[in-house]
């Protein structure tokens, strides 16, 4: 029983691992990426070592010197505050956004002495129903973190943030349900095995094949969930300050901020594991290679399993670097086009899209 | 070990509730009910029920608790002001939860005291979407389209009753 | 494996708190939110006796709790709302224009 305690906290380390780690690079991909699509440098005034190594750190230096300033900086409470609110709402915007991954598998299985492991922090048969849960959860960071601070501009980023998230959840929730439907289970490591079929015999058959529509529809909603440009009004920038979190500093700020490209991180994670074939790699199943043409090649079991691993995270990453692309170039949304977007045509369009899905799976079957 | 678990869970249940019940500030009371709704779906994975588990947490935790908190926000409600004077406070207070409690056992009672068994064996999908589901457009079709209508009157209703005068 | 009695006399427990709340408070919100901490020891009663029975009917009887319960809760809210644009005050000695 311990051993079984023990891997399940592995994986779930590993998951947590995953997010974080990717986070700290997509903030690299950030500063970098932004500085070479608007033809500038880009972050590169820290130098952490100083002349002790011969060679300069590049933008390592601001990786390291960031997350220092953020800890040693000064926690300001404003007056008037509610401290325990004030104390709770970063946390509760971090919390939801890392726990949506225990239910996204990064690999098929290992086998490894006898015992067969699951790689999926949490092999839930509701998966896409537990998503779900937690990005409704991470409302309250917002809310209370506009709320908490008694400040104007902040309940006015909050209640734009939190109206805007509650709008696109329900398009979201409907655009999953049209790719449940094709799949015909919510389990996500089954919706994964799934898409491990060819067409033809040599177009992989991911889920963008059968649902493009919804896929769009998660891109899209997925931006409007995350708060990012072209959906990024609550945090306004050049027009509410930082929005929801204004009044926050240090480390809470730290949370916000963490907890924004986590967010990233976990739209990509689910747009992989029901669109692009989660850890699937075209022609690779659990015992070898089999290329078109009938040719079989045997791999080694854990070789497959680290190609796996190395697909899904390539897959996400690729993702992550689309959606700061679509960051840094679309102007960003007025508040009452955002609300009509979600409500006027993402709703019809999700809706008009299950419909549609569901004549042709009870035509198909 | 579960036992140690749902002996941990019951207890922070029963002081999240009485958070709800006992807190002056309006907006405390809104999370700690959220603290007792999102605790109570751990308690429906204890119980096998993953899916409504996972429900509980998208409508009641994630929506009306969200509603209610944007209500009392728009409203900008301070702490609760207590209007009786402090010895009648005293009097109603302790009456209720003299009944209060009388009620809890009187149920206590009612309900454990009943001899019920080893719990049937758990059909095979028992928890999931699926059986739930099937249940739900055969047997249960009439309330469900009904259960549609009545959300669709909960829709239009508080649009038409919270409109700004004429 | 847990008895199931424990379940219920928890379910009893959370009810009993929502009766009280109701009693107690003043804000009718905070009424609310007890109505609702009611239906959800109902819900785990619900629950714990479909685990008890192995059938998915208390679940779907859940189910429909909650669509009703979501149902309440906006309609309860839109009355305060206009209640509180009328009065300016959610006190429920404020509400209680019918009493003679």
């Amino acid at each position: 029983m311990w051993v079984d305690v023990g891997i399940a906290a592995a994986k779930a380390f590993a998951v947590v691992m995953l997010v974080l780690n990717m986070s700290l690079v997509l903030l690299w991909v950030e500063r970098k990426g932004s500085a070479l699509i608007q033809d500038r440098i880009g972050a590169n005034r820290a130098n952490v070592f100083g002349g002790l190594l011969p060679f300069n750190l590049g933008i390592i230096n601001t990786l390291i010197a960031d997350p220092i300033k953020l800890l040693t900086k000064e926690d300001l409470i404003p007056a008037g505050a509610d401290r325990v609110l004030h104390f709770v709402a970063p946390f509760l915007a971090v919390f939801p956004v890392i726990v949506t991954f225990a239910a996204i598998p990064f690999g098929d299985v290992l086998v490894i002495g006898g015992r067969t492991i699951e790689l999926q922090a949490a092999a839930l048969d509701v998966g896409v129903l537990y998503v779900l849960a937690m990005s409704s959860l991470a409302v309250y960071g917002v809310v209370l973190g506009g709320w908490a601070t008694n400040s104007r501009w902040s309940l006015l980023g909050a209640v734009r943030g939190s109206a805007q998230m509650i709008s696109y959840e329900i398009a979201l929730g409907l655009g999953l349900v049209a790719a449940i439907m094709t799949f015909g289970t919510l389990d996500l490591q089954e919706i994964a095995r799934a898409q491990g079929a060819h067409l033809w015999g040599v177009v992989p058959l991911w889920g963008i094949l059968y649902q493009p529509v919804a896929f769009l529809i998660l891109l899209i909603a997925g931006f409007a969930e995350s708060k990012r440009v072209p959906f990024d009004l609550p945090e306004g920038e050049s027009e509410l300050v930082a929005g929801y979190f204004t009044e926050y500093s240090g480390m809470k700020q730290a949370a916000f901020m963490l907890s924004d490209f986590a967010e990233v991180v976990v739209v990509a994670g689910l747009a992989t594991t029901l669109f692009f074939g989660a850890w699937q790699v075209p022609f690779l199943a659990r015992d070898g290679w089999h290329l078109p043409g009938g040719v079989f090649v045997a791999m080694p079991h854990l070789a497959v399993v680290a190609l796996q691993i190395a697909a899904f995270t390539i897959k996400v990453f690729a993702l992550c670097c689309f959606q700061i692309l679509v960051r840094w170039t679309l102007p960003r949304y007025r508040y009452d086009h955002l609300m009509d977007l979600g409500w006027k045509w993402l709703l019809p369009i999700a809706l008009a899209n299950v419909v549609v899905t569901a004549v042709v799976v009870v035509l198909v079957a | 070990m579960a036992t140690l678990a749902f002996l941990v869970l019951a207890a922070l249940l029963v002081g999240s509730a009485l958070a709800v019940v006992l807190h002056p500030n309006p907006v405390k009371s809104a999370m700690a009910l959220v603290v007792t709704l999102f605790l109570l779906a751990v308690v429906f994975v204890l119980l096998e029920a993953h899916m409504i588990a996972a429900l509980q947490i998208i409508v009641y935790a994630g929506a009306i608790m969200v509603l209610f908190l944007f209500v009392i926000m728009l409203l900008n409600l301070g702490d609760e002001e207590q209007r009786a004077r402090p010895r009648r406070r005293v009097v109603v207070h302790g009456v209720a939860w003299a009944a209060g409690a009388l009620l809890a056992v009187v149920l206590v009672r009612l309900v454990a005291g009943a001899p019920l068994g080893r719990p049937a064996p758990a059909p095979e999908g028992y928890g999931s979407a699926a059986l739930v589901a099937r249940s739900l457009f055969t047997d249960y079709v009439l309330p469900f389209e009904l259960a549609g209508l009545l959300l669709l009157v909960a829709v239009i209703g508080p649009v038409v009753l919270a409109k700004r005068g004429r | 494996m847990i008895p199931i009695s424990w379940y219920l006399t928890l379910s009893a427990v959370l009810f009993a708190i929502g009766v009280v709340g109701v009693v107690v408070r003043r804000n009718v919100i905070v009424i609310l939110m007890a109505i609702e901490l009611m239906l959800n020891g109902v819900n785990l009663t619900f629950v714990a006796l479909a685990r008890q029975l192995g059938s998915v009917d208390g679940q779907v009887v859940v189910f429909f709790v909650m669509a009703v319960a979501a149902a309440e809760a906006a309609v309860g809210l839109a009355i305060v709302i206009a209640f509180f644009r009328n009065r300016e005050s959610v006190n429920a000695d404020d509400l209680a224009l019918l009493r003679w």
